[in-house]
């Protein structure tokens, strides 16, 4: 060690030491970070470890959307609503028509309304499985986010055996389905209710008393309920800080009234119960799925409303009335009535409202979707100040930003 | 669970002729007024006992060109959990004088449901802590949802309404 010679840089100055200068670090969070989940960026201000303060720059994926859905006649919309929470489309596809059938004065018949219940359910369950297994991999845990990738996989068989497509799966028509449950959609859903609780309860040894899990979670990135009401928050983000606002119960829409479930609630808001809930949403929705497919009504799968619904195919080739009317409603000639009506569903996220105004064209004069993503996120840099960055990125994965609902 | 009726005659005991154009479609209590009287109003329903609208569900925007006067509407669609009844209120503004209170200090969702109502129609919200552009880019020098902005290009001749049935 005394031998070694020290070059002159490196000699320690004897002199006064340079004053230390304090300086917050700028740190950009995405647009392209893999924790982010999505294309939407956070710029924070951070001290060492901690954030002092965030803010967050969106709208990189913005499709404008509610301008589009201006021209557009009012089935052409449905795929624009499939791109917006696209891990539950079913659900935005669905509000979407029970938002125009209400302002058309179209009554669905219940055997639609059961199927539609059961496709949202089922679409909540895929929800709320990859938001609650990707806040696994946030904290370190891989295995069950592939355990119920699987499971996702079987309720995407079913939307093609119900709508034909997996993803954006545009499903249903304006007045009921596109077509009747199959034998093989039943046997598949069944299936899916026999096999997919043994799947969760996996998923749930592995995170739920988990000791590293609840270490990272728990009173992480918590919001105060009065907060939160302040902030817009909806679905199992309010719910975990013990708000019992659930639209299903409040409103209910296509059905629900019918069907026993419980509305599962957090104590803190933090990120431990965000999981919670929405874990328990899944054994609840799993219960409205078994209630729905256990007491199916017999009967149309459609709506009444020629002018509307578009007829059958084997109609159009044979009966002169259906061809008509298909053509019509394809080229989109028919006129809706004026009017005003805002329809809320409880989507993956919370309430995800339908707010269309009619002047009596074929397309809306105009459309706004109150996103639920949109609105609660606004609520982050407050939730994640004073936090770790790790910590910020767990509230984030639990907040379940959807870009594409985000920006719409 | 209140009636709207009850709602409707309360408000308008409280603000007289400041709240009008009561209206209900499809059940939804709908009524307008000035953008003096929409903060106390909105204040109003939220700590008032007997209201409880505690929830601001959404801030939106709507142009009608041809209302002179009353170019723009400012939505604001409100729910109050405790007694479960929504309310929809309305505020025209006029396009020469573009302004509007702000509703942050009662909401704070209100912060970025007005930035997005600015950002689409350039409604100005008077006292907002930030209020710039969310969804489109800064540099944008237009308001894209206004109706002088047709979505499709006017100049193309291959694409003519009738042809479309529109």
């Amino acid at each position: 060690m005394a031998d070694i010679e020290l070059l002159p840089h490196n000699v320690p100055s004897q002199g006064e030491l340079p004053e230390l200068v304090e300086e917050l670090t700028t740190l950009n969070l995405g647009p392209t970070h893999p924790a982010t989940h999505g294309i939407f960026q956070n710029i924070l201000k951070m001290d060492g470890e901690k954030i002092v303060s965030g803010e967050q720059t969106i709208g990189y994926i913005h499709r404008a959307f509610e301008k589009i859905a201006e021209r557009r006649p009012f089935y052409q919309i449905t795929t624009l609503t499939d791109r917006m929470n696209y891990c539950s489309s079913p659900i935005n596809n669905l509000g979407w028509h029970m938002t125009v059938e209400k302002l058309l004065g179209v009554e669905v018949p219940k055997r639609a309304q059961y199927i539609r219940v059961l496709m949202m359910e089922l679409a909540r369950i895929t929800d709320h499985i990859i938001c609650n297994s990707i806040l696994g991999v946030d904290t370190g845990a891989f295995t069950g986010f592939l355990y119920v990738m699987q499971k996702r996989e079987e309720v995407y068989e079913i939307y093609e055996e119900v709508c034909g497509a997996r993803l954006t799966t545009n499903m249903g028509r304006l007045g009921g389905m596109e077509r009747d449950l199959s034998s093989t959609a039943i046997r598949k859903i069944k299936e899916f209710i026999k096999s997919f609780p043994p799947v969760l309860r996996e998923l749930e040894k592995l995170l739920n008393r988990n000791r590293i899990f609840m270490d990272r979670t728990i009173n992480v990135g918590p919001i105060s309920a009065e907060r939160a009401l302040s902030y817009g928050f909806t679905g199992p983000n309010l719910r975990a800080a013990g708000v019992d606002y659930d639209v299903r119960v409040m409103n209910p829409y296509s059905s629900y009234q019918d069907f026993e479930f419980d509305v599962p609630i957090g104590q803190n808001g933090d990120t431990y119960d965000r999981y919670m809930v929405r874990n328990e949403e899944m054994w609840q929705s799993l219960r409205i799925v078994e209630q729905a497919i256990n007491n199916l009504p017999e009967g149309p799968y459609y709506a009444d409303a020629p002018e509307y619904y578009l007829p059958p195919k084997n109609e159009v080739y044979r009966n002169m009335e259906a061809l008509i009317y298909h053509f019509k409603i394809v080229m989109g000639e028919i006129d809706a009535p004026a009017g005003e009506v805002y329809h809320a569903v409880e989507g993956g996220n919370g309430e995800l409202g339908f707010y269309l105004i009619s002047d009596g064209g074929r397309a809306p004069y105009r459309l706004h979707f109150r996103r639920p993503s949109f609105i609660y996120y606004q609520a982050y840099p407050e939730m994640c100040k004073g936090s770790s960055l790790s910590d910020a990125i767990l509230t984030m994965s639990s907040l379940n930003v959807i870009a594409g609902e985000l920006d719409a | 669970m209140l009636t709207n009726q009850e709602v409707a005659e309360g408000l308008l005991e409280k603000f007289g002729d400041q709240v009008f154009d009561f209206e209900e479609p499809y059940g939804l209590l709908t009524l307008s007024t000035t953008r003096e009287e929409i903060l106390p109003l909105m204040e109003f329903l939220r700590d008032h006992k007997n209201y409880q609208v505690i929830f601001l569900t959404d801030i939106t925007g709507i142009q009608y060109p041809e209302n002179t006067g009353k170019e723009y509407v400012v939505v604001y669609h409100m729910h109050s959990f405790v007694h479960n009844f929504r309310i929809r209120i309305k505020v025209a503004i006029p396009a020469a004088d573009i302004h509007i209170p702000t509703a942050t200090g009662l909401f704070a969702s209100a912060n970025w449901m007005e930035r997005e109502t600015y950002d689409f129609f350039g409604i100005l919200f008077d006292g907002h802590p930030n209020l710039k552009r969310i969804l489109n880019i800064e540099e944008m020098d237009y308001f894209p949802m206004r109706k002088e902005y047709p979505l499709e290009d006017a100049t193309r001749e291959d694409k003519i309404d009738a042809l479309f049935g529109r």
